[in-house]
């Protein structure tokens, strides 16, 4: 699916990565994390799946399913996007630098 | 109802934070985003802690309600302005809800905590606290809110509303997917509704559409007959019941708030998957 991740994201207890499609990664700028950015997932038709603000950290993570999916980013400072492939089960990091 | 009745803008809310009469309530589904920061001058609801019921499931009843906005200093003649996180889902939430127990005057801020933030717009940290008042709601407006036996009658009769996204109509997603996807009820959506995801009804920042927009998304939707959005939990087609309620002015629409995790968990009834 990945190479090693450079961190793991942080999960509620009890999720079953058999079973979760794990989607995450950290916003930057310039090599800096980027907090408070609105991360959207869209799907293969680039739908609206779902939204998060980054953590503090610049972090965000969604729950998915394998299949194809969209990252986008809006923030006041730039924007980003790309597209992940989930190919089953289990953790894929997807970071975005904002341009 | 005109838009400007039920919606203000961000330039509106900035130069109206002190204003007496208006009170801005902060409702989030990441009920700490207020603690961080939040627009000066405003109070948080906390939609799980303030607006549920402490041990079933149902809303706090019209005691709990007034005991809840009297102590948030909030009175019966005040203008209740409404803004959250998530395109203000919990926020509509929350306005529908207020409308449920007769509060005359609430508006929702277009586009929430998001278009706020986008416009970099200052948001701070203090304690607000505001005097108590002695707040009176009315009885549960039962014309607005839908429950799981009047959704099984609807089934062909009514237009049905389904707000959640594509993958979660279809059962692909059993839940947002900023939530785990291992969840008790069975994925699918309610044999004959249609979908109208709600961020169909939002501009990217978080704003709603404009009425001419609106029309055309909703244009599936037959006045004619009743209308029932539902969605997973109920918030999000709170958002579709302002759009097409409070917005576009559509008689008789209901939110189904048992949505989706009350209908997916129930034995027997009928379920449709698939686009």
């Amino acid at each position: 699916m990945c190479g090693a991740p450079a961190q793991t994201p942080v999960l509620p207890a009890g999720v079953d990565l058999s079973k979760e499609t794990v989607i995450y990664g950290a916003v930057s700028k310039e090599g800096a994390p980027v907090p408070g950015a609105y991360v959207r997932l869209l799907d293969d038709v680039e739908e609206f799946v779902a939204e998060v603000v980054t953590s503090a950290s610049g972090d965000f993570r969604f729950f998915a399913a394998p299949g194809a999916w969209t990252l986008s980013v809006l923030h006041r400072d730039g924007k980003a996007r790309r597209q992940v492939q989930a190919a089953g089960p289990g953790l894929l990091e997807a970071s975005l630098q904002l341009s | 109802m005109a838009r400007a009745d039920v919606l203000v803008s961000a330039d509106w809310a900035e130069s109206n934070l002190n204003t007496p009469g208006v009170v801005f309530v902060e409702v989030d589904e990441d009920t700490a985003a207020y603690d961080v920061n939040h627009l000066p001058g405003a109070v948080k609801l906390d939609w799980k802690l303030d607006l549920q019921d402490p041990v079933k499931r149902d809303f706090v009843n019209k005691e709990q309600f007034e005991k809840l906005l009297s102590a948030k200093g909030i009175a019966n003649g005040d203008t209740v302005v409404l803004y959250g996180g998530n395109n203000n889902w919990f926020a509509a939430y929350a306005y529908w809800y207020f409308k449920l127990y007769g509060h005359e005057s609430v508006k929702l801020l277009d586009g929430g905590r998001k278009k706020w933030e986008l416009d970099g717009r200052n948001l701070d940290g203090e304690r607000v606290s505001r005097p108590a008042t002695a707040y009176a709601a009315q009885a549960q407006d039962s014309s607005i809110r839908a429950f799981r036996d009047e959704v099984i009658a609807a089934i062909g009769n009514k237009n049905l509303v389904d707000v959640r996204s594509p993958d979660e109509f279809s059962g692909k997603l059993a839940a947002p997917a900023h939530l785990p996807q291992e969840q008790p009820h069975i994925p699918g959506h309610i044999p004959g509704a249609v979908n109208v995801p709600w961020s169909k009804a939002a501009n990217e920042d978080g704003t709603f559409r404009s009425d001419e927009e609106l029309r055309a998304l909703y244009a599936g939707v037959d006045d004619a007959k009743d209308t029932i959005a539902y969605c997973r939990i109920g918030e999000r087609s709170s958002h579709t019941w302002f759009a097409l309620s409070e917005l576009l002015g559509l008689r008789n629409v209901k939110n189904y708030d048992g949505s989706w995790t009350e209908y997916g968990s129930l034995v027997g009834v009928p379920v449709e998957r698939g686009a």
